[in-house]
């Protein structure tokens, strides 16, 4: 055991929980049949990817569940999924839609 | 010919004006001149029925809005029906009527989210506005309430001649009291806020220096608090595309239970306004006259019709058509392309210079 400080990058960013902002849900709606993020003063449709990401984020488990869990599904190496979900959870910290 | 128009997409949105009554006098109020009294109002059932229809016809958010609808002790069971249908819930209010324990009530209940409205960031001023002595901590405690909670707060400052110079410092306070979003809405002239309009419309000068304070705060704060910047119409070269469209994607119910396509629009008298104590929410939406008279594209005359911005902006805003060139029907005068565009900087150019005395919003006081 050494006192290095954990390596930063992806690893770190994987390790960490996500969850939706308190006011923030994503939801199903039924009559369009699509899925909606809902936000205060705002309602905007996700797109295919982004929803599947999204659909796993449940505030328990840390990115990399999320990752794996794509993987298993989807047929595209792990490190190309892991770019897009990190971008994602990037770009909706930003916006106020996700939080760690 | 005789077509029927394409069928209407769901509304997304439903503004539910639980009351007209209000503790507040805002001079600039966007309720009607003509105030639904409380006995006229809806009643806890019919509102249940209002938004079980709503979630039915595929309404995402309901806003509940006034007046004041914190006025109304049934608010709580409405958010609770409403979260249930899967509606996202959120309260429009002055927050003078809010408490520790009303607030927990709500948020029980199920509400996602606050929309505190402040009339100005200094209570002599603000208080002047609401014409409610003491709302200022009132108001600044049911905000630390909200944030204290963790709910997402928005505060909305509706801005005027009057307090156009402070909107750096009703930035500072959003930031201060842990808003995430903050609205810095001009004065919308339709209702009080035209009977007020030489009262409250800014200069040029003020609106521009406005408009660099929303710029400034945006490089200074940082995205950690969203800002909404509202512009008076008058000073642009095209307009609003009001309610994103006539009928597309709002419904405002009234106290009284009007089913309106915004919140102005009972000013049209052509045909007969709505009335949810006689048809359904979806049988209005998509048949009542009043919602089928300006949607889509095929009522517009010239220049909106062979306009290329015609499905941006949707011919500008009715109720402004209709109060400044009697015509609801006509181009927004708004517009530099309307061949009534004179009037508006006919207005601009008469502003007074010193303003003349508001006219508060109370039932019994608008104009004749
Ligand atoms: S604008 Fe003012 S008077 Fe009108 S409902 Fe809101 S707080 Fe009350
Ligand atoms: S002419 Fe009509 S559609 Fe075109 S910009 Fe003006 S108001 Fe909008």
């Amino acid at each position: 055991m050494t006192d290095q400080p954990a390596p930063a990058g992806p690893d770190t960013a994987e390790q960490a929980v996500v969850r939706f902002m308190r006011g923030v849900r994503l939801q199903h709606d039924r009559v369009r049949d699509q899925w909606v993020i809902q936000a205060p003063e705002r309602a905007f449709v996700p797109d295919p990817v982004a929803t599947e990401i999204l659909r796993l984020v449940d505030g328990q488990r840390p990115v990399s569940a999320i990752i794996d869990d794509l993987a298993a599904r989807f047929d595209a190496p792990r490190p190309v999924i892991a770019r897009d979900v990190l971008a994602l959870i990037a770009e909706l910290t930003g916006r106020q839609v996700l939080t760690t | 010919m005789n077509a029927m128009p394409p069928a209407a997409p769901p509304p997304m949105s439903l503004l539910a004006e639980l009351t007209h009554r209000c503790p507040l006098q805002c001079p600039y109020c966007s309720n009607p001149l003509a105030l639904d009294g409380r006995e006229s109002e809806l009643s806890t059932a019919e509102w249940l029925r209002v938004l079980d229809q709503a979630a039915e016809l595929g309404v995402l958010q309901v806003h509940f809005s006034g007046g004041e609808p914190m006025a109304r002790p049934d608010l709580p069971d409405l958010v609770r029906f409403a979260a249930g249908r899967g509606l996202y819930t959120n309260l429009i209010t002055s927050g003078v009527l809010l408490t520790e324990a009303n607030f927990r009530a709500l948020a029980d209940a199920g509400l996602d989210h606050v929309q505190l409205s402040f009339q100005d960031v200094d209570a002599a001023p603000a208080e002047k506005i609401g014409g409610m002595t003491g709302a200022q901590v009132k108001k600044l405690a049911a905000a630390r309430i909200v944030v204290a909670d963790g709910m997402p707060l928005t505060l909305n400052f509706v801005i005027h001649r009057g307090n156009v110079a402070r909107i750096p410092r009703m930035l500072d306070l959003a930031r201060d009291l842990g808003a995430r979003r903050v609205e810095i809405a001009h004065t919308q002239y339709y209702g009080w806020g035209l009977v007020n309009r030489a009262a409250l419309m800014p200069t040029r000068a003020q609106l521009d220096e406005a408009t660099r304070a929303v710029e400034d705060a945006r490089a200074r704060l940082g995205p950690a608090l969203a800002i909404d910047y509202v512009t008076p119409d008058y000073y642009a070269d095209q307009p609003k595309p009001c309610m994103g469209g006539w009928g597309r994607r709002f419904v405002n119910v009234s106290p009284a239970g009007r089913v309106l396509p915004c919140h102005a629009a009972e000013t049209i008298k052509s045909v007969a306004i709505p009335d949810i104590r006689t048809a359904s929410l979806g049988e209005i939406w998509a048949d009542a006259p009043l919602f089928r008279l300006f949607r889509g594209t095929d009522w517009m005359p010239e220049p909106c019709r062979g306009c290329a911005l015609r499905e941006k902006d949707w011919g500008g805003c009715r109720c402004q058509a209709l109060a400044l060139l009697g015509d609801a029907a006509a181009t927004d005068p708004v517009c530099a392309r309307s061949p009534a565009h004179a009037r508006i900087t006919e207005i601009l150019d008469s502003l007074p210079d010193a303003p003349p005395p508001l006219v508060y919003r109370r039932f019994g006081n608008a104009p004749a």
